[in-house]
């Protein structure tokens, strides 16, 4: 499994940046992230499906399963940790063919969507499931940028700093959750 | 007979709403604790050092643990000797859930209709489960479900010659299943017994014992500890990352069966634990 050293990422996400993780790596990422999940994913492949645009450029970015919870006044965000990525697996691949480089969620992916992540180049980045409250201190800035009327499900675009993940799926086929229980099974 | 308006009903499970979000319990606290010193695993203990910090500023902020602050589950206990007047009892509930997390800053989880899905906005309807018991209180008891959890949650009609080690089995494999997607370390409520709708509820019933609060039965107690020593082997480990802590609690409540069934029902619940309780 990885180092013990964190690596700092900005976002965009570059090749040569991703194809150097490893699953198991902690990285702190910075810069830009795009939210969706269920409900946007399925208005987003609908449009892909019908062969219209969508009302995101995906190249080049990282999606951010979540659904926040409201801010109060004066706060950027409320609390906002990850999803569970698993639900989003039918519409992943799609996404990543047209240049997405990265998704950060929680729970396991299905095989077809890590073969992808390997011919794209894509990472799953895990953050930790239930630290909403936490994570929502490195959300810095927050704005809805398309379908408002889903509300929480609406996809924003998030600016972060120091947003700690861990690599749960890298390029090369490693996945964390295989490792990890495979080194602590007493079976 | 003693009366109870709906008001104060409501009143109270607007508060309890609000405070099983942001003020997890001091029993999960002391669990976080307690596993830091067995965890082998580094990323492990950084997850749960993650979880205290997380804690920590829910409470102090009043912001809500986990950002899915759930279904609301609220389990009335009304004494034969109350009246409720000035409204119905769901009613009452779900006029608090509606304020406690329109004004608490709670999340709209729920939607509509299955297929539909239309969210209603304000996180109504609760699901309400009503017993009468004796005495002139009434006990409210409020659960804020997470989905991600309550998604891996299984039931299984095991035959009688499974026995006991057919529930063991399965439990352990509800947890094995759930693996990293519940956001693990768990809980397990175990309903074993009863029927169908029966072991369900005992399950669900039995999240709400304090954390490390044994069946008072020793041979219940017995399984409990034997279950929560098998899920820790499985290596899943907090958030799945690898460790020994897969589970935090694994409680079971039993009741008696028909002479052809052996009903396991399993909720899984997650380290976001959340829920509250009131007795008017
Ligand atoms: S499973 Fe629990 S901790 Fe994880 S996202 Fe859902 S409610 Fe939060």
């Amino acid at each position: 499994m990885a180092g013990e050293e964190i690596r700092q990422l900005t976002t965009p996400l570059a090749d040569a940046d991703l194809v150097s993780l490893r699953a198991g790596d902690r990285v702190r990422l910075s810069g830009v992230l795009l939210t969706g999940r269920d409900a946007a994913h399925q208005r987003l492949i609908a449009l892909l499906d019908a062969g219209q645009s969508l009302p995101i450029d995906v190249r080049g970015q990282v999606i951010y399963y979540v659904g926040p919870s409201p801010p109060r006044p004066g706060m950027v965000i409320g609390s906002a940790g990850p999803t569970t990525g698993g639900r989003m697996d039918s519409y992943a691949p799609k996404l990543m063919a047209l240049g997405l480089k990265g998704m950060i969620g929680k729970g396991a992916r299905s095989l077809p969507v890590r073969e992808a992540m390997q011919k794209h180049k894509c990472v799953y980045f895990g953050a930790v499931g239930g630290a909403g409250a936490l994570l929502s201190k490195y959300i810095k800035s927050a704005e809805i940028i398309a379908y408002e009327d889903l509300g929480t499900e609406a996809i924003r675009r998030l600016v972060v700093e120091d947003f700690p993940v861990i690599v749960i799926d890298d390029t090369h086929g490693n996945d964390l959750y295989e490792e990890g229980r495979k080194q602590y099974a007493q079976e | 007979m003693r009366t109870i308006d709906a008001q104060h009903i409501t009143e109270t499970i607007v508060r309890l709403c609000m405070e099983a979000n942001y003020n997890l319990g001091d029993d999960m606290l002391a669990a976080f604790d307690k596993a830091l010193t067995t965890e082998r695993s580094a990323a492990g203990r950084g997850v749960l050092e993650m979880f205290k910090e997380n804690a920590q500023i829910a409470r102090t902020q009043r912001l809500p643990y986990c950002q899915d602050t759930g279904f609301v589950i609220c389990f009335v206990d009304i004494g034969q000797d109350v009246h409720i007047t000035g409204g119905l009892l769901e009613d009452a509930v779900n006029e608090g859930v509606r304020r406690g997390y329109k004004e608490g800053y709670l999340r709209a989880s729920i939607v509509a209709d299955p297929f539909n899905r239309k969210n209603t906005g304000d996180n109504t309807p609760a699901v309400v489960h009503t017993q009468i018991v004796p005495g002139d209180k009434l006990t409210l008891m409020v659960m804020a479900k997470g989905g991600g959890c309550e998604n891996r949650s299984k039931y299984k009609m095991c035959t009688p010659a499974e026995g006991v080690e057919g529930a063991k089995n399965f439990v352990i494999e509800c947890i094995r299943t759930a693996g990293p997607d519940a956001c693990p370390p768990l809980i397990a409520g175990v309903g074993i017994g009863g029927t169908f709708e029966r072991a369900a509820l005992l399950s669900k019933r039995a999240l709400f014992r304090g954390i490390g609060e044994p069946n008072p039965k020793p041979d219940l107690q017995e399984l409990e500890r034997e279950l929560l020593e098998k899920a820790n082997k499985l290596g899943i480990g907090p958030q799945g990352y690898g460790g020994d802590t897969t589970a935090f609690a694994i409680h079971v409540n039993t009741y008696p069966c028909h002479i052809t069934s052996l009903p396991v029902a399993v909720t899984i619940e997650c380290h976001a634990h959340r829920h509250k309780e009131a007795v008017l």
